[in-house]
């Protein structure tokens, strides 16, 4: 069997950032296997700008920010595989991948997870009335128009006010398409709000919020659809039913991390719902790492690019035996947090850590107070906080190294 | 008086501006100089695909390498959509020079073999 010290499996933003990393670090044996026909992932499609502005300092496309980094894995020489589908994992690490039908094996010293996120659809969401055609996710119509150059309708209705709902509302427009209206069932945007100006302001598109599609109609192809109001237990208001004609419901109702290979080999699932990891993004199955949107989804690439360093950067301390395990210190989403990545700090850490987190809804004038026991290890004011809107902490080595009890992460009002 | 979302970065601030051209809610230069801009004279980055002509089945990306005035964008567009580009393309490469005279040119984003 062919043996491999890193495999990395996925070639988007997160998978090429953690491969550039453990190059960096001394790992040369390295293999990046991706199923897509090139390296780069969902940046293909996000045609868009707006990227970058972190990492570079500059406002760039999807394209141009990934062809950073596919340029600096040539540069590198580090071998990839595209149109490599990874078909089984097993907990010892031997990997099973197709290509074009032809099964290979390896073995891997360390395996990274970059495999990205999914899509939620029609049926999860349970989405009410015909299961007709014209019914179609953000990401694939995404796909349609800026990949392969097909229109996907020309009356169209947006469901959810994602980031990707939005931009798609205006790419449809701008391709000649009229998009009628963005209906959101919660009652604030889980968009940015200069994509709601600059792709729907800017176009009169009006947002509807508290609201979601009660019924599909369409026989063959999708004819109109029916927006309800909701109250706050989300369910449908009677007598505010509005009908409109149109051939197309975009569905912009969420990201899922990818994890059917983590569910393979039983690794612990968290909040997130992507995998629960420590301070270096290894996951509780010794040697396999996570980050980028599998672990949990973000909300700007550029963080994804520094996650999946991270998680290069542990592969690489596994690989020359310089993790410890000597325990580890657990993290807990406290009062009104959704998640925080990661979820375990290793005691006898030397680094500093970054904690990710999320608020549950849109608050003003919070403190983010991490705490351990009783003591206060950090508390940072914050104006305004949005789930939307992803919270970066950092924890200083010295103060890890003070700490005992588990931390919590909650908000504390002015 | 107008307020508006600043669209430079994602932060989003909400900009407030009087008659007196003062901007408050910025929280950087950049918004200050987007506000002023916004009111005098409008304008976006247009990115958007064209066809390759040697390729089946496949699209490049394109923008515009300046941000051209808001109320021609829809005419860019037509423009823009009646091109198209032989591979290999590179990232940064001239398909439309000065598009209607906004100045801005219509660049390659993606490479393509």
């Amino acid at each position: 069997m062919k043996t491999v010290d890193l495999v990395i499996i996925g070639g988007g933003s997160a998978g090429m950032a953690a491969a550039l990393q453990a190059k960096k670090e001394g790992i040369s044996d390295i293999l990046i296997l991706e199923k897509d026909e090139c390296l780069g992932g969902i940046l293909n499609q996000c045609i868009h700008n707006g990227f970058g502005l972190t990492e570079f300092k500059e406002e760039l496309t999807g394209p141009e920010y990934l062809w950073r980094f596919v340029d600096q894995i040539h540069e590198e020489k580090i071998p990839y595989i595209c149109n490599a589908q990874v078909i089984d994992l097993s907990k010892d690490k031997i990997i099973k991948y197709s290509k074009y039908g032809l099964v290979e094996t390896i073995k891997a010293k360390a395996i990274v997870m970059a495999t990205g996120c999914y899509e939620r659809s029609a049926g999860a969401i349970q989405l009410p009335g015909d299961r007709c055609t014209g019914v179609i996710t953000a990401g694939l119509a995404q796909k349609y128009l800026n990949i392969k150059g097909y229109m996907v309708g020309k009356r169209v209705v947006i469901l959810g006010s994602g980031d990707i709902g939005l931009i798609m509302a205006r790419r449809l427009t701008l391709e000649g398409a009229k998009v009628i209206c963005v209906s959101e069932i919660m009652p604030y945007s889980a968009g940015l709000n200069r994509n709601i100006q600059q792709c729907l302001k800017d176009y009169d598109i009006p947002l509807y919020l508290s609201r979601t599609v009660s019924k599909v109609v369409g026989k063959n192809r999708l004819e109109k659809v029916t927006l309800s109001s909701v109250d706050e237990n989300m369910n449908f208001i009677p007598g505010t039913e509005m009908e409109i004609e149109c051939d197309t419901l975009v569905l912009s109702v969420g990201l899922v991390p990818y994890i059917s290979l983590l569910n393979y080999i039983g690794c612990p699932i968290g909040p997130t719902k992507g995998a629960i990891v420590n301070n270096y993004m290894e996951t509780k199955i010794d040697g396999v790492f996570a980050c980028g949107n599998c672990l949990h989804v973000h909300d700007v690439v550029d963080f994804v690019t520094e996650e999946g360093r991270n998680a290069g950067h542990g592969a690489a301390l596994y690989i020359k035996n310089l993790i410890k395990n000597d325990g580890e210190i657990s993290v807990i989403p406290g009062r009104e947090i959704s998640y925080v990545v990661p979820q375990f700090i290793d005691k006898k850490t030397n680094e500093n850590v970054t904690l990710k987190l999320r608020v549950r809804k849109p608050l003003k004038d919070q403190f983010v107070v991490v705490k351990s026991g009783d003591r206060i290890i950090s508390k940072t004011y914050k104006l305004g906080v949005v789930p939307s809107e992803m919270i970066l902490l950092n924890l200083s080595i010295d103060k890890i190294n003070e700490i005992n009890e588990e931390l919590t992460v909650e908000l504390e009002g002015k | 008086m107008k307020e508006f979302t600043c669209i430079i970065c994602p932060r989003g601030c909400q900009l407030i501006i009087d008659k007196n051209n003062n901007v408050t809610g910025n929280a950087c230069p950049r918004g200050k100089e987007y506000a002023i801009n916004e009111i005098t004279n409008p304008t976006r980055t247009i990115t958007t695909s064209i066809r390759v002509s040697n390729r089946i089945d496949t699209l490049v990306s394109v923008k515009t390498n300046l941000a051209i005035p808001k109320n021609l964008v829809f005419e860019a567009m037509e423009i823009i959509n009646k091109l198209s580009i032989g591979a290999p393309t590179k990232i940064g490469q001239i398909v439309l020079k000065n598009i209607l005279d906004t100045g801005a040119d219509i660049i390659i984003t993606k490479n393509i073999d």
